[in-house]
């Protein structure tokens, strides 16, 4: 697999499986993600693709297969999972933000505490970064105080203040309502935009045509096809793709 | 229509209040005055009590001192309780079972006169210089840890997995999550529970009577023992008991509605 390995990629998935008790969520999927590449993953409930995702960072542990980030193997007995995780940036569905600390404080905490950054240059970083989303004035507020999507882009601020390689999004925006779904992808375009390598899964299928210079497919715990948003949203080859477009663009 | 139905209102808010006052608490408070009272005017009970409250130092200090033990064994065992080692798991579970399936009383006498001479002789160390208070404070603190052990598991649990998800994937270990995002909420979602256990630990504080420690309990056995005066003793122990927990559980709901505020 060394071997296969591109300066260039990011992100390497391996014929990647995961089993929960007698389930199979993923059944070996492979892709690569190019440094500064926009990847985003589509496809019905249940077919697996948040758990690639999660298994991109370890929250979930592959069964077989193997996870490279920077060259780094992920499974490799050596490699300090905690090392890696600090270089993957993860927005959650739920937000996930930290309710018992301030806007502020979730945006320093892992700066103070892994990163080791002192006190004043943590707090400089995490103003930066509110600024970067847009919410620099709720520094002080607390998660609770906050709507959804300022949430959200509080938990991209907090990711980014880690100065990630990779970002990871698992359905970003499918906890929100309507209206606040656009202040998030906005702040994702400008993200992508400004070259961060990340890898996707959403429904948003605007964002899709927007921001990704691929869009996987998958199906049933494997990559069913990919290609550039052209081809994959007005030409895909397989009729499962076409199936599954057909529903969610419809509308 | 509406006329009746304006003239009842008063009575209605009236019958409400009725219904809603705290008469507990002030079939208690009356108990509580009624015997301060007799305490001021009569000379036996003024007697006995003036022998019996001096073990109020004691009381506190074995029931603060072993609540702080309690509480540091409480979060180890139940954080082992939830360990995916399968080790310390099973020595977590086996420590919070065994206290839960033996009486408070049996365990204290087990503990002071069987468990901890035999670890003081085993780590070389001689049991005379453990004296009984100290027995007493490790007793009720090793009791108390299995439940506080339960209280902190339950707590911990009542934690989305997001909150350690998110940590973890901002690369804490699961040490720092643990403690940066996941006991500071823990602890708090579970201060109410752990104030109900120190009232119920200073109750238990009683028990150390059994290894004749001069708390209060034992000074009330004492004075009634030699003075046949059984009734005034007695009276004067629930008095001052009650008083104590009446004042912590008034403090603790206070705390508890302020929490409730926060929340919101």
């Amino acid at each position: 697999m060394q071997d296969k390995l591109n300066v260039n990629d990011m992100i390497v998935i391996d014929n990647l499986h995961k089993y929960f008790g007698h389930i199979q969520a993923v059944r070996g999927v492979s892709l690569r993600v190019r440094q500064g590449e926009v990847v985003v993953i589509v496809g019905p409930s249940g077919s697996g693709k948040s758990t690639v995702l999660r298994c991109v960072n370890h929250l979930e542990t592959p069964t077989s297969g193997a996870v490279f980030i920077d060259g780094v193997h992920l499974e490799a007995k050596e490699t300090k999972i905690n090392a890696v995780r600090a270089e993957v940036g993860m927005v959650f569905q739920q937000f996930n933000l930290f309710p018992h600390l301030s806007v502020l404080e979730n945006v320093t905490i892992a700066q103070r505490r892994v990163r080791k950054r002192k006190p004043e240059e943590a707090h400089e970083i995490a103003m930066q970064q509110l600024t970067r989303v847009g919410i620099p004035e709720k520094a002080d507020a607390y998660p609770r105080q906050l709507s959804g999507g300022q949430q959200q882009r509080v938990a991209i601020a907090r990711a980014l203040a880690m100065n990630p390689k990779v970002m990871l999004f698992d359905e970003p925006t499918s906890a929100l309502d309507p209206e606040m779904i656009k202040e998030v992808l906005d702040v994702m375009l400008d993200l992508a935009k400004g070259g961060m390598t990340m890898l996707v899964v959403t429904h948003e299928m605007g964002f899709g045509r927007a921001a990704a210079d691929r869009i996987v497919f998958m199906d049933n715990g494997e990559i069913v096809e990919t290609g550039s948003p052209d081809v994959m949203f007005k030409n895909p080859s397989h009729d499962r793709t076409k199936l599954f477009l057909s529903k969610i663009l419809a509308h | 229509m509406t006329g009746p139905e304006i003239q009842n209102q008063p009575e209605a808010v009236w019958r409400s209040s009725f219904r809603e006052f705290p008469w507990w608490l002030l079939a208690i408070i009356g108990f509580l005055v009624v015997m301060a009272i007799l305490i001021v005017t009569s000379p036996k009970i003024n007697d006995a009590f003036l022998f019996i409250i001096p073990g109020i130092t004691l009381t506190l200090y074995i029931t603060l001192a072993g609540f702080g033990i309690a509480l540091v064994i409480g979060l180890l065992a139940g954080l082992g309780r939830i360990s995916r080692n399968v080790v310390i798991r099973n020595i977590a579970i086996t420590y919070i079972e065994f206290v839960r399936g033996v009486p408070t009383l049996v365990l204290i006498l087990t503990l002071a006169f069987v468990i901890v001479p035999s670890v003081a002789d085993g780590v070389g160390f001689d049991k005379r210089n453990v004296t009984l208070e100290l027995r007493a404070i490790l007793a009720l603190a090793i009791i108390y840890g299995a439940f506080l052990a339960e209280v902190f598991r339950a707590g911990i649990e009542s934690i989305s997995k997001g909150q350690m998800e998110a940590a973890r994937s901002v690369g804490m270990s699961y040490r720092q999550a643990m403690q940066y995002i996941i006991l500071p909420q823990a602890v708090r979602n579970i201060s109410p529970a752990l104030g109900n256990d120190f009232i119920a630990m200073l109750k238990d504080s009683s028990l150390a009577s059994v290894l004749a420690v001069r708390e209060l309990t034992q000074r009330g056995r004492l004075y009634a023992g030699s003075t046949f005066r059984f009734p005034e003793s007695y009276l004067v122990l629930t008095f001052t008991y009650l008083a104590m927990t009446l004042a912590l559980s008034l403090l603790l709901r206070w705390y508890e509605r302020r929490l409730g505020k926060d929340a919101r």
